[in-house]
């Protein structure tokens, strides 16, 4: 890849090739596919945030009129404790299938117990409530505080604290404790002139999709049974539910619908296996939807987590060391996103020594799924708002000492590699250059900036470009389509083939049309599949290359492509696309292309926040009255689409700053299940967010692309609340900065 | 329970349906008249994805009852526009890029239209808080309120 590399496509504004489906309503989402004979699911959830289950008896349920089926734990083969891939991470598939459905005991209020097929959803609805529970409620455990006590009630009795050299002689509610260091942290505060030291506390937030998990799926004896769901990754799902239901992969078609928003949230399974058992056990295809009450209290959100942190600078600005101490909630079933809280925390900086130490807690509350660069908001909101105050207490802008002691090419990471060609530096310095920052804060305003990193992932990606015979062609892709991607897959292929946007139609192929891919997360699609586009494109190039060099009667390296067609560099002739394609049945038969890529040398994407508010003294709201995302991608296939992702991810970032959380009362039961009260951010909410897209080239892709879906939430915890800090003159540390909180704030400061 | 017969008018078509009398008018179009195009996000009221006209006034469809649209005039994203004809509003929400996964969008179209309607010169603030109760969990509306003021723009023809 070469800086002075022109390109047709990529880097405009195109119009995206699903977007008509989706401005007229034609697109189809997991709940709109519905099928002959079909019957409906609900199910039955735990009133109890801890209990054993003492008695489960469905059979007044399954004798009522128009109850077509039962399922229980019971009729999960039985399932051990084995790794599958899910989402971003491997989870334990016992775990898995005890959150799907309980067995033994319930964990969290809302655990799936049990459910039902019926002819209506109001029959499955009464035949719940004809089931049988008895239940021995034991106390919850619903915070770290409580959890991690030595004497707290257990969730799982046969649990033993990972990470210490010797396994521990009792049980706990700590799954796991990972150290990372590098250097010395105690040489490196003795140097220090100035120490900030804080604890932080962050919410249980949930990812919010609009679309609430649903599935339609048939379960087929004899050959193939079909799930029909909105998923990031159809793949996994495939690999959980047929591990679950103990079916080789083979017999299950996953098909992916229209997404209705994930971001982490829908990588794994909870409605799917419930359903395919409720079919088998019917006969009848069976469509399952979460109302929004079970999706707050049921499917994973992100980790609450409690966090200390310690930096130290000399007067002249040099960073000396940073410590930090997290613990992160998992919900009911170990698995938070702690060890990367740590390789994340620090890494906007290039310090020497490096301390972090993190704990993965399990309480009763739901099992957290993946949020948009898990982990890393809480890590970093600590480590951002001790920096911001280092800063203030040294006498240096923040900017300034960011730049200082930014990460850059060749920082040795806590996590083990050196990092290679980032854009930190050049978003620190478009920030610094922003009208914003240049804007003058008035009477009563306060600013925050802070930084964020994210690793990006690349991983394994599989393309099909299938060439139709008038020179058109379908990209079947296998990675869900959350935001976009498939303008950018479109603009990758039309710049390889040269042929316009149009002729080519990008589809997500489902779980038999195409080769395993992983799922759409970790800011991978756009990158790694991006990277089997452009080698499935370059196959098909290199085909129809051949195919005009036999028509012609020369060897293919006496053909050239170039803009859509092919050129005889040995005599006359020019040949299009089309007219290649119109000849296959001459040449050999039809063409398709492959790209099947395991993409390695993702490059991190750096992000910088800058946010200005103002708080209302008597009541505490807080208002965001400017706002901008600044951000590395790498290179920016589709510009609108990159910063939507920026404005996005900061919208986000912005609702968990100051208004999301999950409250719970004393019984562990979520008492703001819903989005009234569990307030997401409004139009109404917000100000314009402008975004500066940086582009310093990821070396590793073939046009330089790094992924943008994730760094964006990070800086937004930091940036607006240290703003809301700056704004009062309180020093924040808890949030959400909700006006009750806020105002204790300024009233405590008197 | 016996089910209730309904004539309404749906996009300008003459509609019968059956219904339970608790059934709500979003669970009629989406599941006996298959216009799956209005979407669910709660249930309750609070996140505009159902959004529809009822006589011409702009209604969370998961809180009106489908017996309340005998002798009334629907109408949702399906009488929006067509794939090949496609009204300002989309095309503006297209060009702007002002959806990601696209769940919200038939329910911002539709309350868009009828914002337009009543004001066909919203201020930015206007904007925002006419479609306060359309969630948009995605994009953080930047896009969206762009293809508003353009569509209001185009629409009262002081095109570009
Ligand atoms: S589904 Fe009607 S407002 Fe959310
Ligand atoms: S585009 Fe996804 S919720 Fe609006």
């Amino acid at each position: 890849m070469s800086e002075a590399k022109k390109f047709n496509f990529i880097g405009q504004r195109t119009i995206r090739p699903d977007g008509h489906d989706k401005v007229t309503g034609k697109a189809n989402y997991a709940a709109d596919l519905s099928l002959p004979g079909m019957i409906w699911g609900k199910i039955l959830r735990s009133p109890h945030a801890h209990a054993k289950i003492l008695k489960l008896d469905t059979s007044r349920a399954e004798a009522m009129s128009g109850v077509m089926s039962v399922a229980t734990f019971d009729d999960l083969p039985s399932v051990s404790n084995e790794a599958i891939q899910s989402g971003e991470g491997a989870i334990d598939s016992l775990d898995l299938g005890r959150n799907v459905l309980a067995r033994d005991k319930v964990l969290y209020h809302g655990h799936a117990i049990a459910a039902i097929a019926a002819k209506t959803v109001a029959i499955a609805e009464k035949a719940l409530e004809l089931i049988d529970v008895e239940y021995e409620v034991l106390t919850p455990v619903l915070d770290l505080h409580a959890a991690m006590k030595a004497d707290a009630p257990l969730l799982h009795e046969d649990m033993f604290t990972q990470g210490y050299p010797e396994q521990p002689e009792k049980p706990s509610n700590i799954a796991a404790r990972h150290e990372l260091k590098m250097g010395d942290v105690e040489a490196g505060f003795a140097e220090a002139d100035v120490i900030v030291e804080r604890d932080f506390v962050t919410p249980t937030v949930h990812q919010g999709y609009i679309e609430p998990h649903a599935c339609t799926v048939s379960y087929n004896t004899e050959g193939q049974s079909m799930v029909w769901c909105s998923t990031q990754g159809h793949f996994d799902v495939r690999a959980s539910t047929a591990k679950l239901l103990a079916m080789p992969l083979g017999n299950l078609k996953v098909i992916a619908s229209e997404i209705g928003g994930g971001f982490g949230g829908k990588t794994t399974v909870y409605l799917e296996p419930i359903a395919l058992i409720l079919s088998r056990k019917s006969g009848r295809p069976v469509k399952m939807m979460m109302d929004r009450d079970e999706v707050f209290r049921a499917s994973g959100p992100a980790s609450a987590a409690r966090l200390t942190v310690k930096v130290g600078g000399k007067k002249d600005g040099t960073i000396t060391a940073m410590q930090t101490s997290i613990a992160y909630e998992a919900g009911a079933f170990k698995g938070s996103p702690a060890m990367i809280g740590g390789m994340t925390a620090f890494t906007p900086y290039n310090c020497p020594n490096v301390y972090c130490e993190t704990f993965d807690v399990v309480v009763n509350k739901p099992k957290v799924a993946a949020y948009r660069a898990p982990g890393a908001p809480q890590a970093e909101f600590g480590a951002e708002m001790a920096v911001s105050e280092l800063a203030e207490k040294l006498g240096i802008d923040p900017v300034d000492l960011r730049l200082q002691n930014a990460a850059k090419e060749g920082t040795q990471t806590v996590y083990g590699p050196k990092l290679k060609a980032v854009g930190l530096v050049e978003c620190l310095e478009a920030a610094k250059n922003s009208p914003h920052y240049k804007t003058e804060l008035k009477e009563g305003e306060g600013r925050g900036i802070a930084s964020g990193f994210w690793f990006n992932i690349g991983g394994q990606s599989s393309v099909t470009i299938n060439m139709n015979p008038d020179g058109t062609g379908t990209i079947v892709e296998g990675s869900p389509d959350i935001g976009g991607s498939r303008a950018s897959m479109q603009m990758m292929a039309s710049e390889e083939l040269g042929i316009p946007l149009n002729d080519l139609k990008p589809i997500i192929g489902d779980t038999e049309s195409i080769p395993y891919n992983q799922s759409t997360g970790g800011s991978r699609t756009t990158f790694a599949t991006g990277m089997a586009v452009i080698e499935a494109a370059q196959d098909v190039v290199h085909q129809l290359k051949e195919r005009a060099a036999s028509l012609w009667n020369v060897t293919p390296d006496q053909v050239e492509w170039r803009d859509g067609s092919a050129i005889n560099t040995a005599g006359e002739g020019q040949m299009t696309c089309a007219e290649i394609c119109a000849k296959c049945e001459k040449t050999g038969g039809q063409i398709s292309g492959t790209g099947n890529v395991n993409a390695r040398g993702a490059g991190p994407s750096f992000a910088v926040h800058v946010c200005d508010t103002k708080v209302d003294m008597e009541t505490g709201k807080v208002d965001v009255i400017r706002y901008t995302a600044i951000q590395d991608a790498g290179k920016a296939i589709h510009p609108s689409y990159v910063e939507g992702q920026f404005q996005g991810g900061a919208a986000q970032g912005i609702g968990w700053a100051l208004n999301e959380e999950y409250v719970y009362n004393d019984d562990g039961v979520m008492e703001n299940a819903g989005f009234l009260d569990y307030r997401i951010p409004l139009a109404s909410d917000l100000p314009m967010i402008d975004t500066i897209i940086v582009e310093v080239p990821n070396n590793f892709h073939p046009y330089g692309v790094r992924g943008v879906g994730e760094s964006g939430i990070i800086p937004p915890l930091a940036a607006v609340g240290y703003s809301v800090g700056d704004a009062i003159g309180a020093n924040v540390s808890e949030l959400p900065c909700s006006p009750p909180r806020v105002l204790k704030l300024i009233q405590e400061k008197g | 329970m016996t089910k209730v017969h309904v004539t309404t008018s749906i996009n300008g078509d003459e509609t019968e349906f059956l219904c339970e009398p608790h059934d709500t008018l979003l669970d009629v179009l989406r599941n006996d008249l298959s216009l799956t195009g209005t979407k669910e996000g709660c249930g309750s009221g609070d996140c505009g994805a159902c959004s529809v006209t009822l006589n011409g006034r702009l209604v969370c469809s998961c809180l009106v009852l489908g017996v309340e649209a005998e002798g009334a005039e629907v109408g949702t994203i399906e009488g929006v526009g067509e794939a090949d004809n496609l009204n300002v509003i989309q095309e503006k929400f297209l060009e702007h890029a002002a959806l990601q996964c696209g769940i919200c969008t038939p329910g911002l179209i539709v309350s868009t239209q009828a914002l337009l309607a009543e004001n066909p010169s919203p201020t930015e603030e206007e904007a925002r808080y006419y479609l306060a109760g359309n969630l948009c969990r995605c994009t953080g509306y930047d896009k969206i309120i762009r293809a508003v003021m353009d569509s209001a723009e185009t629409m009262r023809g002081e095109v570009k």
